[in-house]
């Protein structure tokens, strides 16, 4: 599964970090994601460890926050929830709508634990 | 390629390993980044685009579950514009050369991606192949996607045009289970439509409301290898696509 491959480009994103961060080890790391990505969230949990293996990102944890998928209609202006195989106006049914949320697959945040001890 | 090209892009890097330590006695920082996760794929695929707008090609990347009908769709493309059109493929066949020796029979050169996943292409797989492929000359150039109506959808190949065949065997609720790949396409063709008659199941009109419904906003065409007004269609199509590059690059 392609998830894998999407878990390999995350790592490698998130080695840059902690490089330019100077990080001993990555605690967590937060990745948003729409279905209309193409990417199964489950698959994508499942992915990570095996990606994750021998990198710096070895013990983080993966948060995958999910977003709903968002149309807009042209016709009523209305903006509502949809599914991705049904992506009509929530309100009048129309399928002139523009998609404005879930085709996300974005890395959000990383936290890291620094090489340095904290100064106090 | 590149050398003759100038750009820097190679082989996909090999990457140093860079391992965890164990915790220590750092702090803990949160940092907030937000980055598409697949813009490296992205970048490479921006620029495949440069190598084929720079050689005047048109690209179209060919995605469908397996066995419907790409190939063969290749096959009869080619015979119907010899003489016409140059065409090039780009085979995404993982397993077997059995693809790019069916098309090398047309008399048309192919070249195999043999590396990856077995499950979609990428844009450095397209990118390396293209290192074999010479792009002087040629008019179009076709990508077969490996058959899978799932993960080609989300890696861009930095082609103009993305193609989904929705085969009439596979049933016409394939749009609203596959969503995001059909979502995905410019242009839409209903294939084998010369099995209609065998089966009663499909209806063409269900197939284009679905399509509606996952929001593909492309045309469909219903065609058949073996020629007819749908295959003339596409053909169409395909003059009228290259008519516009090479309009646009004029
Ligand atoms: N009846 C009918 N059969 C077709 C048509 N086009 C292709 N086929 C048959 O469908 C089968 C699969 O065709 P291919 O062209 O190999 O399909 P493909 O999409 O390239 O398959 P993969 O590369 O394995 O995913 C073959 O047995 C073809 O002969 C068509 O228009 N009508
Ligand atoms: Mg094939
Ligand atoms: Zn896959
Ligand atoms: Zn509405
Ligand atoms: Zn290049
Ligand atoms: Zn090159």
């Amino acid at each position: 599964m392609h998830e894998l491959a999407v878990c390999q480009a995350l790592i490698e994103q998130v080695e840059r970090v902690a490089r330019d961060n100077a990080a001993r080890r990555i605690v967590s790391i937060t990745v948003s994601v729409g279905p209309l990505s193409g990417v199964e969230p489950q698959l994508l949990e499942h992915a990570y460890p095996l990606a994750a293996a021998g990198t710096v990102a070895e013990v983080a944890r993966l948060v995958v926050v999910t977003v709903p998928v968002r149309v807009r209609c042209r016709a009523c202006k209305a903006e509502t929830e949809a599914a991705s195989n049904r992506l009509l106006c929530g309100s009048c049914n129309d399928w002139h709508v523009d998609v404005i949320a879930g085709e996300e697959m974005l890395l959000q945040r990383v936290e890291i634990e620094t090489a340095d001890e904290p100064v106090h | 390629m590149c050398r003759d090209c100038g750009c820097s892009l190679g082989p996909a890097a090999t990457r140093a390993p860079f391992a965890a330590q164990p915790a220590g006695k750092g702090h803990i920082e949160s940092i907030e980044v937000i980055t598409a996760i697949l813009d490296e794929n992205d970048r490479v695929a921006a620029h495949n685009r440069t190598h084929f707008d720079g050689h005047g090609v048109l690209a179209i990347n060919l995605m469908s579950s397996p066995g419907s009908g790409k190939t063969s769709l290749l096959e009869a493309t080619i015979r119907a514009l010899a003489g016409e059109l140059k065409i090039a493929v780009i085979e995404g066949d993982l397993a077997t050369e059995n693809d790019a020796a069916r098309i090398r029979a047309c008399g048309v050169p192919a070249i195999q991606i043999t590396t990856g996943n077995a499950c979609h292409l990428d844009a450095q797989m397209v990118h390396d192949a293209l290192h074999d492929l010479p792009l002087d000359g040629i008019d179009v150039l076709f990508v077969e996607n490996v058959g899978n109506l799932v993960c080609p959808a989300s890696f861009d190949l930095g082609v103009h045009r993305n193609l989904t065949l929705l085969s009439v065997p596979e049933g016409d609720d394939k749009p609203a289970k596959y969503p995001v790949m059909f979502r995905a396409a410019d242009l839409t063709l209903i294939t084998k439509v010369d099995l209609l008659p065998h089966i009663e199941e499909f209806s063409v009109a269900r197939a284009r409301d679905s399509l509606r419904h996952v929001g593909f906003r492309g045309d469909v065409i219903e065609l058949t290898r073996r020629g007819g007004p749908g295959f003339d269609a596409w053909l169409g199509w395909l003059r009228s696509e290259i008519a516009a590059r090479r309009a646009a690059a004029a």
